[in-house]
């Protein structure tokens, strides 16, 4: 099943999707454009990947890491489907970044690759959008990159494990105003799914909540203020997502 | 007298007390010593840290700035996240992972947000702190900050945060306060928020320029030069003027089961 958090008439409420609409738990059933989305899940502890797709690590003149490159994100940086994502005026390379949600169901520590994913509730979208410009080579990718807030949309939907059967051969796909501009799949990941697990909770306690970011794959194109971006992955869902600018934000 | 936030062992509210310069707690009309109380963690929200905001930090490791894999000293504020399976009480073990011999103590002056800061401006800044809080940011030593220390600093218990937060009020100025580390009750390190380079306000306004921080996250201001190591079963105490000390143990990981040595 997948499940949402939206704002609806005043209240948040935890929704599931029917037919490509959203019902609610009082069985109203409500279009997806009428509701204003939120995280599907409250993120806790947030591990992103970087460079863990081969190709893109080396469009990006970067071989691929020995060691899983991991850094973390706050809660300020999310926000849900459909909301708007903010382009300072000042940067000339922002781009997106499709990529696969692992959930964490249950608390986990000292795990092992055959049975990772038995610590795993289910799988999410994120697009993780970065500002090149601001990059500095110091605990890089560092926060000011990758950690802005609204830079981070996830969503719409957190899709239970049981629904997804092979979370590594899932397509993914991001266009700008309808045009392809990266695709890629999960069979391409540097370290997968269950060698995430292993390592990370080799080393300390995840529990239910973390998120992990599993990277993304090659295509990496830079966006403009009023681009709608959909970072897609199979059977999962879409995520929409617009750039606005200084007239949208600031106006102060 | 001060007054102080803390939470206690066994319930789930926060609560006020009264602290005095002997470091006795005034709390249900009774006078306490600290080491009679039994702490919780006082803060529940995001944790950051910021590295090499010390004059002295900064200073020694700048002759690597220029070369690979840096090529430049840093423009902004360096950060960094401590997650929640960090996060640990005055008082609890700080586990020392296998195959580890010693540990980095960070003695970090932690601001406590009071409510939601964002393109906050420096002049503004103590408005939006409830108050401080006494952090030690540990480490397993690491010689290369090229990229996120995730494995060196995020380990369980990592994070001590204590004993209590106290009340912005009762620092004149927190950009002048003085941080002595002792470890066995020896002084191994001194030093002073009077040598950050971005001082608090100026580090408030440039890491909400583009984060919002959220009443319960704590930002760390840096950690002096020359952190201490320390070993298992040695008692590290952190003390920052006027706010508190704050003391843990260094243990084997496999000796500690929660907080706590069984």
């Amino acid at each position: 099943m997948k499940h949402g958090r939206v704002a609806f008439d005043g209240l948040i409420h935890d929704v599931v999707e029917q037919d490509g609409k959203v019902k609610l738990l009082d069985g109203r059933i409500v279009e997806e454009t009428d509701v204003t989305w939120l995280s599907p899940l409250e993120p806790r502890t947030v591990f992103t990947l970087g460079l863990n797709y081969a190709d893109h690590a080396k469009e990006l003149s970067f071989s691929a890491p020995k060691e899983p490159l991991v850094f973390l994100k706050g809660p300020n940086t999310f926000i849900g489907h459909r909301g708007q994502t903010y382009r300072p005026s000042d940067a000339t390379y922002m781009h997106y970044e499709c990529e696969l949600v692992v959930v964490i169901g249950k608390t986990a520590r000292h795990v092992k690759k055959e049975d990772a994913y038995d610590y795993v509730s289910g799988y999410t979208i994120a697009n993780d959008y970065v500002i090149r410009d601001y990059l500095e080579n110091y605990y890089r990718p560092n926060l000011r990159a990758k950690n802005r807030d609204s830079c981070t949309p996830i969503g719409p939907w957190f899709v239970d494990k049981e629904d997804i059967k092979d979370p590594m051969n899932l397509t993914l796909r991001t266009t700008i105003n309808g045009k392809v501009v990266q695709e890629g799949t999960t069979k391409d990941m540097v370290f997968s799914i269950p060698d995430l697990i292993e390592y990370l909770s080799g080393f300390m306690t995840l529990s239910p909540g973390d998120l992990i970011l599993t990277g993304t794959p090659k295509g990496s194109v830079d966006t403009a203020v009023g681009d709608e971006v959909i970072t897609e992955v199979e059977g999962i869902g879409q995520l929409v997502s617009t750039i606005v600018g200084e007239s949208a934000f600031n106006q102060a | 007298m001060s007054n102080v936030i803390m939470k206690l062992r066994g319930v789930s509210q926060l609560q006020e007390a009264r602290v005095n310069q002997e470091n006795t707690v005034e709390i249900n009309q009774r006078n306490l010593q600290v080491n009679e109380l039994s702490f919780d963690v006082p803060v529940s929200g995001t944790v950051y840290g910021t590295l090499l905001n010390y004059q002295g930090a900064y200073k020694a490791f700048e002759s690597q700035m220029h070369e690979k894999p840096y090529k430049a000293p840093p423009k902004k504020p360096v950060l960094y996240i401590k997650p929640k399976n960090t996060f640990a009480s005055h008082g609890a073990a700080i586990p020392l992972p296998e195959g580890v011999s010693e540990l980095q103590m960070g003695a970090a002056l932690g601001l406590v947000i009071g409510k939601t800061a964002k393109q906050v401006k420096a002049d503004e800044a103590l408005e939006y702190m409830k108050g401080f809080t006494v952090v030690n940011d540990v480490s397993i030593p690491h010689e290369s900050v090229h990229r996120p220390a995730v494995k060196e600093k995020a380990r369980d218990g990592f994070c001590p945060m204590g004993p209590w937060v106290m009340e912005r009020e009762a620092i004149t100025d927190p950009d002048a306060l003085n941080i002595r580390v002792f470890i066995n009750d020896e002084l191994k390190q001194e030093n002073n928020t009077k040598h950050l380079i971005r001082s608090i306000g100026t580090l408030m306004a440039d890491v909400t320029e583009f984060m919002t921080l959220y009443a319960g996250d704590v930002l760390l201001v840096g950690v002096p030069e020359n952190a201490p190591l320390a070993k298992e079963n040695d008692v590290v105490k952190i003390e920052m003027e006027g706010v508190g000390t704050l003391e843990n143990t260094i243990k084997k990981e496999n000796d500690v089961v929660g907080g706590d040595i069984i």
